[in-house]
């Protein structure tokens, strides 16, 4: 702690902070526009001068840059001192001499961080009567619009990107005046956290073009505390809506979980919530092949428990991707003997390892946040930025973290950013990534070791033994093996916090008994570390804590007659398992309910759907990978707009259709209900009651408002439909008002923060207000309740178990790659998500494209799947061939989505497209 | 004593006085120029920043003015204004619809101070009564006029920084040609 003195006052402040920091935390206004809390200062807008004194004695002071100041003790600093506000009216007058004049057509317009600190500033007339410097824009992409001639070369952009997220295509050009930030050719960003320059730039240069392409003003959108559903990783973000769509996503800042950043994928994949086919109102087809029709809600209700009854046995098959409010409704519905969770075995069997290992391996999980600060890396077998986007942001902070380290040493404070950086240079902390294809981290990584999926288990395992010769040796590992093993387990011991990352992706037991292993080495062999186990969808962590049938066990008991209705709820079971089983197992069942908010082609195959809310308007619990349950709500009430649609939250039609099978009537659900009845009945779950405040929190006798008070439109909005306004929604589950009455403030402490704004701060810089200290934690506390915890105890290492190594002669084995853009169902179906995936890829091994007669470029058609028994025939599509040097031989890399429902290590029938027919 | 009962009676004077002098001022209104007009056959004259139905302006090229920048809707203090921002292939922004409910309008002109384009503009005309109220919910096609309205020059895209169709960048008001960003010469 350091005592600071500003404009005569004394305050404690933290001493490691620069001054602009310090004073920002005590909630003093100093405008700045270079500075950013993640990425420290670098001195370059002289924005944020103040005058500072030698001592008590010294009266004349000197302009000082308070973001490279360090707020040592006993300071002496003046903010509001005429020459230092002179000062700084002059430098935002300078940033304005060349600015566009198009504000009314800008869409940073309202949260724009310039604006704000124009107005903090007093500048408002132009003086400067000169010519106005222009610049051309670039396309870059579907995510990303760019207006250069709005820039005011603070370098945020290149800092986060090149920086921060470690993005190689976008840079600083030209010199003096004439700086250009762009890519050297028009194309789309490459970086999968592109979308953060939307927050990171103070001004349009870089502004989100999904949302530019239903624009609506910040103060115009209605918000609610949402939590992301397109990755297992929880990002807090605040969805706003107008008009009955969503409109765009804004990090919502949470100090452990996502803190500043979200990924491209969390920030440009919710267009699935407004696609025009979603199912809006109940439909029912009564033959197969029929024309569905639709029906009222009553109706509908009447006929699916009318068909429901008749039925001898129902199965319930759940989602990881749906709430647990709304699984255990369809839990309690059909009864735990017969509810699945819709899983695939191989992926729950892994799920359940991965809770077992988080109580058990001796390693705690480390909050994303914490992940920054372990300073050795093993990543086996799993691609983070591919699979959870935002863990491998703060893996790539942990290995950079090296620099602060290094700073520290010789005295340089860690948020002077240009010294630390250029002290590090290419000095990282140790990151071993162990898997076959090409990452994002390769970069900044001592190696990479590209292995088949049983090869990384024996890896992970030759690991733990080298590090406790107590761990169980690996038979029969060749030398180079063993060599890398030694090398990582080396690397690994030498640290102070080594942290293991590991995960389901390639759904492999082996892996994760593994990365089990190397955990429980460290853990008896260094102080402290972590592991860190990635889950595939938004609440796979949460359903395999509820516990439940495999998928594979639900479509066995409908295929063979031991079961003949089925009820799906939010699951494309046609993304999990081989089209024909799920075809079989289906069509053996004679009704099929399925709830859900996407047309799949499970919902297609339906003789009812329900209209399930999705995020946007349904409110629910989800548990992330590091096992924090984290409540979602409802961001708008999709019939206030479209009084037509008969969308409800999936809790709430499974409630009264278990009501109407009991043949009683409906009773009372809400959402604190359909959460404590979840947690009374799963011991597992039980804290997920405390994630969030009930629907009777108030602030100073007030709900939480939706929407800003500037609000505009309300009684025109609905006006084409009636002149005569209904009263608004009513919120009875949760304590938000869908309304601009209630608190929207700062500075009561609070956890559930639709949206950032204080007076003055209209941009995303307004999370400052909202936080202990800028950069630090929510002043209410973080949300979200942890629900795993280690287990002390002291336990033995598994032996080593492979999965069956063989490969398959006939064939080549699929080796299902994650991708962060169309390796998700839902986010696969927004538009500009679809824009930006890339074309599909099969990675081979040279012999094996030789023995194909094809070479790297070359195209291939997948002519035959075949899993278990199960044989698939198709007659496309064409993929273009990657020869990878190191790729291991016998298997070939597809990326996620690409085929739905091909399983891991499935035995793949390659040829050459005929042309035309296939 | 006496004295004083006569003068107690004189207030009578002035106040005579003053109903007499009233009877003839109004007898003398008989004489005056009428300022009641026969409404509606005859005409009201409206001053022409009289605050009455808001409409929507052109450009002097013809092209609508309003670049859906919300401002007005944010002003309005009954919040009787809706609109969604669209783009045209040009490049230019416009409203896809623009709503405003006159059953809610109070003509306080807030709309037309905060428009930066001059786009929305109030008129002197009040005849807007209607039977049904849902007819005074108007529309774009209500709304948008052939013409510049009271401001007969402003052309927001010649002033702002924004490239549209015709319009290049650097050809805007006080504008230098784009930077050449690969060259370093001073």
């Amino acid at each position: 702690m350091a005592t600071i003195h500003v404009d005569g006052k004394t305050y404690e402040v933290n001493g490691a902070h620069n001054l602009l920091q310090a004073c920002l935390s005590l909630g003093l206004d100093i405008p700045y526009f270079c500075w950013h809390p993640a990425m420290g200062s670098v001195g370059a807008c002289r924005q944020c001068a103040v005058r500072q004194y030698k001592d008590k004695d010294d009266n004349k002071g000197v302009l000082v840059m308070s973001c490279m100041t360090p707020a040592a003790d006993q300071t002496r600093i003046d903010i509001d001192d005429e020459e230092a506000r002179a000062f700084r009216a002059s430098v935002v007058e300078w940033l304005m001499i060349n600015h566009p004049h198009d504000c009314p057509v800008c869409e940073e317009g309202g949260h724009c961080h310039l604006q704000d600190m124009t107005v903090m500033t007093g500048h408002d007339r132009r003086r400067y009567r000169f010519n106005k410097r222009t610049r051309r824009n670039q396309y870059l992409g579907p995510f990303i619009a760019h207006e250069m001639n709005r820039c005011i070369t603070c370098y945020r952009c290149v800092r986060f990107y090149n920086d921060y997220a470690g993005g190689t295509d976008l840079g600083a050009f030209g010199a003096r005046d004439n700086i250009y930030f762009g890519r050297y050719a028009e194309g789309a960003l490459e970086s999968p956290f592109s979308g953060n320059l939307t927050e990171v730039c103070p001004t349009g240069v870089f502004t989100d073009q999904s949302h530019s392409d239903h624009y609506t003003r910040k103060w115009d959108l209605q918000y609610a505390p949402g939590i992301c559903h397109q990755c297992a990783v929880g990002c807090n973000i605040s969805p706003g809506e107008r008009y009955g769509e969503i409109r765009r996503i804004e990090n919502r800042y949470h100090g452990e979980v996502n803190s500043h950043f979200l990924c491209d994928r969390g920030r440009f994949g919710y267009g699935y919530v407004n696609r025009a086919d979603r199912p809006r109102v109940p439909e029912w087809t009564e033959r197969p092949g029929q024309e569905a029709v639709t029906l009222g809600v009553d109706p509908a209700l009447e006929r699916i428990t009318g068909a429901l009854r008749q039925a001898r046995r129902i199965i319930g098959i759940g989602s990881p991707r749906a709430s647990l409010e709304s699984n255990h409704q369809l839990l309690a519905m059909v009864g735990p003997e017969n509810f699945s969770t819709g899983i695939e075995s191989r992926e729950q069997a892994c799920l359940a390892m991965m809770n077992r290992l988080q109580e058990t391996s001796g390693l705690p999980t480390p909050t994303p946040r914490e992940i920054e600060r372990h300073d050795a890396i093993l990543v086996l077998g799993e691609d983070p930025v591919q699979s959870a986007a935002r863990l491998g942001l703060n893996l790539r902070q942990a290995v950079l973290s090296r620099r602060e380290e290094l700073a520290e040493q010789i005295g340089v404070p860690a948020w002077n950013a240009e010294a630390v950086k250029t002290l590090g240079q290419d000095r990282y902390h140790p990151l071993h990534i162990v898997w076959p294809a090409p990452t994002e981290l390769d970069s900044v990584a001592v190696a990479r070791h590209a292995l088949a999926p049983d090869d990384i288990a024996r890896l992970g395992f030759a690991v733990a033994h080298a590090i406790d010769p107590a761990a169980p040796p690996v038979d029969g590992l060749d030398p180079a093996s063993q060599e890398r093993a030694g090398e990582i387990a080396v690397s690994l011991l030498k640290a102070a916090r080594p942290l293991v990352v590991s995960g389901g992706s390639l759904a492999s037991e082996a892996i994760l008994e593994a990365a089990g292993a190397v955990a429980r080495a460290l853990s008896r062999r260094a102080a402290q570390g972590g592991l860190v186990l990635i889950r595939r969808e938004a609440n796979s962590t949460g359903l395999s804590l509820m516990g439940g049938q495999t998928l594979d066990w639900a479509l066995d008991e409908l295929s063979e007659g031991r079961a003949d209705a089925v009820v799906v709820l939010e699951n494309d079971l046609y993304q999990r398992l081989p089209a024909d089983r799920v075809e079989q197992a289906l069509a053996r069942a004679n009704t099929r309910v399925v709830l859900d908010h996407q047309r799949t082609r499970t919902a297609e195959g339906a003789d009812f759907i329900l209209p399930a809310a999705s995020f946007a308007e349904g409110s629910g619990t989800l548990v992330n990978l590091e096992g924090r349950a984290q409540r979602f709500f409802r961001v708008f009430e999709p019939a206030y707009l479209r009084p037509e649609t008969r969308i409800h939250e999936s809790w709430r039609w499974l409630h009264t259709l278990a009501a109407g099978l009991r043949g009683e009537a409906p009773g009372d659900i809400s959402l604190d209900l359909a959460t404590r009845a979840c947690a009374g009945a799963h011991p597992g779950l039980a804290g997920i009651v405390d994630a969030a405040p009930g629907p009777d929190y108030r602030i100073e006798g007030l709900r939480l408002a939706r929407e800003p008070q500037r609000y505009s439109g309300r009684t025109a909005m609905r006006a084409n439909l009636d002149v005569n306004e209904p009263r608004p929604p009513q919120d009875t589950d949760t304590p938000f008002a869908y309304s601009m009455e209630g608190y929207s403030g700062f500075d009561r402490p609070r956890q559930q923060i639709p949206f950032a704004w204080a007076p003055g701060w209209n941009s995303p810089q307004a999370w400052n207000k909202f936080t202990d200290e800028v950069g630090g934690h929510l002043r209410g506390g973080d949300p979200g309740i942890r629900l795993i915890r280690p287990q002390p105890g002291h336990r033995e290492y598994p032996d080593p178990v492979f999965d069956d190594g063989a490969t398959d002669s006939s064939g080549l084995r699929a080796l299902v790659l994650p991708r962060v853009f169309g390796g998700e169902e839902t986010s696969a179906r927004a538009e500009p998500v679809r824009q930006r995936m890339t074309a599909p890829v099969v990675i081979l091994a040279r012999p094996d494209a030789e023995a194909l007669g094809v070479r790297d470029g070359d195209s291939l058609t997948l002519l035959g799947v075949r899993e278990g028994d199960s044989l698939m025939l198709f007659g496309g599509p064409d993929i273009t061939v990657s020869e990878q040097e190191d790729w291991p031989p016998g298997w070939a890399g597809l990326p996620a989505g690409l085929l739905p429902g091909l399983g891991q290590g499935a035995t793949l029938t390659l040829g050459k497209p005929t042309g035309g027919e296939s | 004593m006496r004295k004083n009962k006569v003068l107690s009676v004189l207030w009578l004077i002035p106040a005579s006085w003053s109903l007499l002098r009233t009877m003839w001022m109004v007898f003398m209104h008989g004489f005056r120029k009428r300022e009641t007009v026969n409404y509606p056959e005859e005409e009201v004259y409206l001053p022409p920043r009289y605050r009455g139905r808001i409409i929507l302006t052109r450009d002097p090229d013809g092209e609508e003015r309003c670049v859906a920048c919300n401002l007005c809707a944010v002003a309005c203090p009954v919040d009787c204004i809706s609109l969604q921002k669209g783009e045209k292939d040009d490049g230019r922004w416009y409203p896809e619809f623009f709503r405003i409910n006159f059953s809610r309008c109070i003509f306080c002109g807030m709309c037309e101070e905060a428009c930066p384009t001059s786009a929305i503009q109030l008129t002197p005309d009040f005849e807007m009564g209607e039977y049904q109220r849902q007819q005074l919910v108007y529309e774009k096609e209500d709304l948008l006029i052939n013409g510049p309205g009271k401001d007969h020059d402003y052309h927001f895209y010649k002033v702002a920084g924004m490239a549209i169709a015709g319009k290049d960048k650097g050809e805007a008001q006080n504008e230098e040609v784009p930077e050449d960003v690969r060259t370093l010469l001073p």
